[in-house]
């Protein structure tokens, strides 16, 4: 039978090219084209008055320098609100170049366009820029206080504001016999992929084109969105995402002011134009996330098991919400997670401050809703004095009861119906895995030896594979071959590896014959792109989709030559045989030769397919009436709804009595994210998940002081964890397959990212002995609540 | 002015600004995309090439302060197409993801094989601590470091034997 390669953890594909450092990154890209660099401001809120260029005009190498005035048509309009929403009621975007007035320091106020990027900053350097200074909205205090408004027409600095709501949750809180109320936040941290953005585009004047590569995680997208704002027919704009040095989520939001302007530039100037984002760019100009402030009331009986829940939340959208509120409306309804609330209220108002845009960062919403659900089980359980497992196995979906219908709209506007999963078997997996009941045990001896341990845990149910689809072609050479292409990009996933998996075993063709090209609208014009855990759900099912219409297509090829039925055929290795009779058989690439009857012959194979050698009967056209030349097939998957991955993080940490640092012992991963196309794979992403987890736990915060500057815009000062702060993860899991798609599959993408502050502050609580209601925690915060705790 | 560099075994020379930085020397004077620039701030480590063998980050030096020196970049890892171990070892390993602080990681851990054949978790966990990536958690590289200092040694008693 066919050699199985969906399961397996086969090597990447991908690896031997970037080891040998011979990736194709966005910088790497475009040698001799002129270089573009931008004037920020450095206020958070000011009028911009005067742009005086004359002394950088003097710049040996200086080609051009823009300003908002030099942009016309769609580029003088501010940018897109790519996600509308009727809750959305004040949505404001950026112009692509400041018009008349900067809302957070970073926003770009003037392109200057050199023959390299060392001139161009030698130009920045010198374009004089006077700003008349506005007092900023900075933080969610002053934003809610609405003394200042970001945008002259919203007074109120709010953007958007929501309530959903299942049951009468007041009055279920109201009436339960045990109410707890709960401060809760989350401080602002970045995706931070180690390559920053990036555009490089070229205009070929005399085709009347534009290809535009962008280290983006939707080509597709850029693609509509360029051809809007630049007036070029989308016929004659391609866009290409190369290899992507990691995003995040970052990089979904598009199309940015630099992504549009490069072009526009590499246009009017008809000379290839590139952009490298630099480090300090990434952090005052791209986007953060995370930042939100919850209040929780709960009602909840002796046993620990909730009532009535009712949560409000601010959240700080920055200066602009070009991708609407899918943040905030993925807290309000994954905060749910594995449990049955009794009824539900969630209620947020997403309020605009002088900063930086906020958009979803792996995990997108879900570390803030599972840190504000996760600390309300522990503090009931310290309520009640009952184990913390134990009252959340009180509240848990029980597999029988699935599909679970929460009586709620997801991100994607579809309703809250988680598909499968088995909570109470990955509670029992993660308990034993971290040694939960022998726990006690061992704090003893540590205490005993004066050391001071904590353990936590911390459940999450995760929403993957939104829609609204994702397709993909399939082709079979004449060579044997078999090409894949998928819209949706890549940033390191191992989509190429994936993919190819999907397409052999669908297929029934060796894995090592299969090319996978994403990400490139040249090959593949119609995708959504790569977030929200979506890419193996999505383009994985559409790959195995079409991969089954070639096979379907290759079967009655097949039958026609070997002159037996469709049904009494197999595919292995690359070979249509007849079952039972496998000295009956027939190559692919021999089938796919057939496919595409021909006039001309190139080679030995393509002989076989020419008009004096085949033929239909002589009254039937050599292209059936409903048929199609080639063995090749182009097929969609779009789901009805997303489908909900789960997991449990459990940590036991140290944390030293005089310094109050924190040392991670263990860090315990169960996870189901349904059947598994690439174990090693998934397991990479969730260590890599795990790492920004407890980087955003411990770590990572974005420091603005109150006049709105970005004050650890560095590396030196942004603390991302190095080798020698990430624990050594230790995983299990379940596959609890998914219903909803043909391969069973649930995204695993942000997974590893999404409790890790939930689950940390749980421990550092339980090794403290107090309540820790606000992440990141530093050393020096923990050292200040426990000398508040002592008084 | 002009700078004259040993690099992956070749001389090579370009006529430079004083200000050029190594890493642009080697990525735009030389074609050498290999190494890459993640930071500003001397942080990240994708820069890292080999100076005399030992790592330094290509984009905290001057082009010209590596006049008549010897460069090693991730383009002089393989040998005639046959891949370094320490580049075998991050493929096996599952190393990288999207391979952008990859160039970095691999210079780093070469130089520290040969300072340390067999280095214990921490010693590789601390020798890499100047080198960032945010889509691996390590793991995998610590692995992949592991994995390469079993093959050399496994290499060298087999050629030690013979
Ligand atoms: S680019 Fe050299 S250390 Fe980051
Ligand atoms: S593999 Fe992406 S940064 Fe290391």
């Amino acid at each position: 039978m066919t050699t199985r390669t969906m399961g397996e953890p086969i090597p990447r594909r991908e690896d031997p090219r970037l080891v040998a450092g011979d990736g194709r990154y966005l910088d790497d890209l475009g040698r001799g084209a002129l270089a573009a660099a931008f004037v920020r401001s450095p206020h958070a809120a000011a009028r911009v008055v005067d742009v005086d260029v004359s002394r950088a005009l003097e710049v040996d190498g200086l080609v051009a320098i823009y300003t908002y005035e030099d942009l016309e048509g769609p580029m003088a309009e501010p940018l897109p609100l790519l996600i509308p929403h009727p809750r959305l009621h004040a949505g404001r975007t950026a112009y692509p170049l400041a018009n008349g007035v900067v809302r957070h320091v970073g926003e770009p106020v003037a392109m200057v366009v050199a023959r390299d990027r060392y001139l161009a900053e030698d130009a920045c350097e010198r374009i004089a820029v006077a700003y008349e200074p506005l007092a900023p909205v900075v933080g969610l205090d002053a934003a809610v206080a609405a003394e200042r408004a970001v945008h002259d027409d919203v007074p109120d600095n709010v953007a958007a504001h929501m309530v959903q709501e299942h049951g009468d949750a007041r009055a279920a809180v109201a009436a339960a016999p045990h109410r707890l109320e709960l401060d809760l936040s989350i401080e602002r941290s970045a995706s931070m992929p180690l390559e920053g953005r990036g555009v490089y585009a070229r205009w070929d004047a005399a085709d009347r084109s534009l290809r535009v590569y962008s280290s983006t995680q939707t080509s597709t997208s850029v693609r509509f969105a360029l051809a809007v704002k630049l007036g070029v027919p989308v016929d004659r704009v391609e866009v290409v995402a190369p290899d992507v040095g990691g995003g995040f989520g970052v990089k979904i939001v598009h199309p940015w002011p630099e992504e549009v302007l490069v072009p526009w530039a590499a246009i009017r100037l008809g000379r290839e134009v590139k952009w490298a984002e630099d480090r300090r760019e990434h952090f005052v100009a791209s986007a953060h996330e995370r930042g939100q402030r919850h209040h929780v009331s709960v009602g909840f009986d002796d046993d620990g098991r909730l009532l009535g829940l009712d949560v409000e939340f601010l959240h700080d959208n920055g200066a602009y919400t070009p991708y609407g509120i899918i943040v905030p409306i993925i807290t309000a309804t994954q905060l749910l997670g594995p449990y049955k609330p009794g009824a539900y209220r969630a209620e947020f108002r997403s309020l605009y401050t002088n900063t930086v845009i906020v958009t979803p960062y792996r995990g997108a919403g879900r570390p803030q809703a599972a840190f504000a659900m996760e600390r309300t089980m522990d503090a009931i359980a310290a309520y009640l004095h009952r184990d913390r497992a134990e009252v959340r196995s009180a509240n848990f979906i029980q597999p029988s009861e699935m599909p679970y219908d929460h009586h709620l709209t997801f991100q994607d506007g579809r309703p809250l119906v988680y598909d499968s999963g088995d909570y109470p078997a990955t509670l029992d997996k993660i308990k034993k895995l971290v040694g939960w009941d022998e726990f006690e045990a061992f704090r003893e001896e540590a205490r005993a030896a004066g050391r001071r341990v904590g353990i936590g845990l911390a459940c999450y149910v995760e929403g993957t594979g939104v829609g609204p689809y994702e397709g993909a072609h399939v082709r079979v050479e004449t060579n044997g071959t078999v090409v894949v292409a998928t819209g949706l990009t890549t940033q390191g996933q191992g989509h190429e590896t994936a993919f190819a998996q999907v397409a052999a075993e669908a297929l029934g063709v060796p894995v090592e014959r299969v090319t996978v090209v994403t990400g490139d609208t040249r090959r593949f014009k119609y995708a959504v792109g790569t977030f929200a855990s979506r890419a193996a759900v999505m383009s994985g099912n559409a790959v195995a989709l079409a991969a089954g219409k070639v096979r379907a297509k290759a079967l009655r090829i097949a039958a026609e030559a070997l002159e037996t039925d469709p049904d009494d055929l197999e595919v292995a290795d690359g070979m249509v045989r007849v079952k039972g009779a496998p000295e009956r058989e027939i190559a692919l690439e021999t089938v796919a030769v057939l496919a595409n009857p021909l006039r001309y012959a190139f080679d030995e194979q393509t002989k076989l397919a020419t008009q004096f050698v085949v033929g239909r009967g002589a009254e039937d056209p050599p292209v059936a009436e409903d048929d199609e030349p080639g063995l090749e097939a182009t097929d969609w998957y779009s789901p009805v709804r997303s489908t909900f991955a789960n997991g449990m993080h459990a940590v036991v940490v140290e944390t030293d009595p005089e310094t109050a640092e924190v040392r991670i012992l263990r860090y315990c991963v169960v996870h189901d994210c349904g059947r598994l196309i690439n174990p090693r794979i998934v397991e990479g992403q969730i260590h890599g998940g795990v790492a920004q987890g407890v980087g955003g736990a411990l770590y990572e915060r974005m420091v603005y002081d109150e006049n709105g500057q970005l004050l650890n815009a560095s590396f030196m000062d942004f603390l991302m964890p190095y080798a020698s702060e990430v624990p050594k993860v230790e995983t299990d899991h379940l596959e609890t397959p998914s219903p909803l798609n043909p391969l069973g599959i649930k995204g695993a993408g942000e997974a590893g990212t999404i409790p890790g502050a939930a689950v940390l502050a749980a421990a550092i609580s339980d090794a403290e002995g107090f309540f820790i209601d606000t992440m990141p925690i530093s050393p020096s915060e923990l050292w200040a609540l426990r000398e508040k705790e002592d008084g | 002015m002009k700078v004259t560099v040993t690099v992956n075994g070749q001389e090579r020379s370009a006529e430079v600004e004083p200000r050029l930085l190594l890493v642009h020397l080697l990525r735009e004077k030389l074609r050498l995309t290999g190494t890459h620039v993640g930071c500003d701030t001397t942080s990240c480590g994708a820069c890292t090439v080999l100076l005399d063998g030992t790592p330094v980050k290509s984009c905290t030096m001057f082009a010209v302060q590596a006049e008549g020196r010897e460069v090693t970049t991730v383009e002089g890892l393989a040998a005639a197409g046959t891949l370094h171990p320490i580049q075998e070892g991050f493929k096996e390993e599952h190393g990288l993801q999207c391979g952008f602080c990859t160039p970095g990681m691999l210079l780093a851990s070469k130089a520290l094989l040969e300072e340390n054949p067999d280095p214990t978790e921490e010693e590789i966990r601390w020798a890499l601590s100047g080198n960032l990536c945010r889509c691996t958690g390590y793991q995998n590289i610590v692995n992949a470091v592991q994995w390469t200092a079993r093959k050399l040694q496994s290499d060298s008693a087999a050629t030690g034997a013979s």
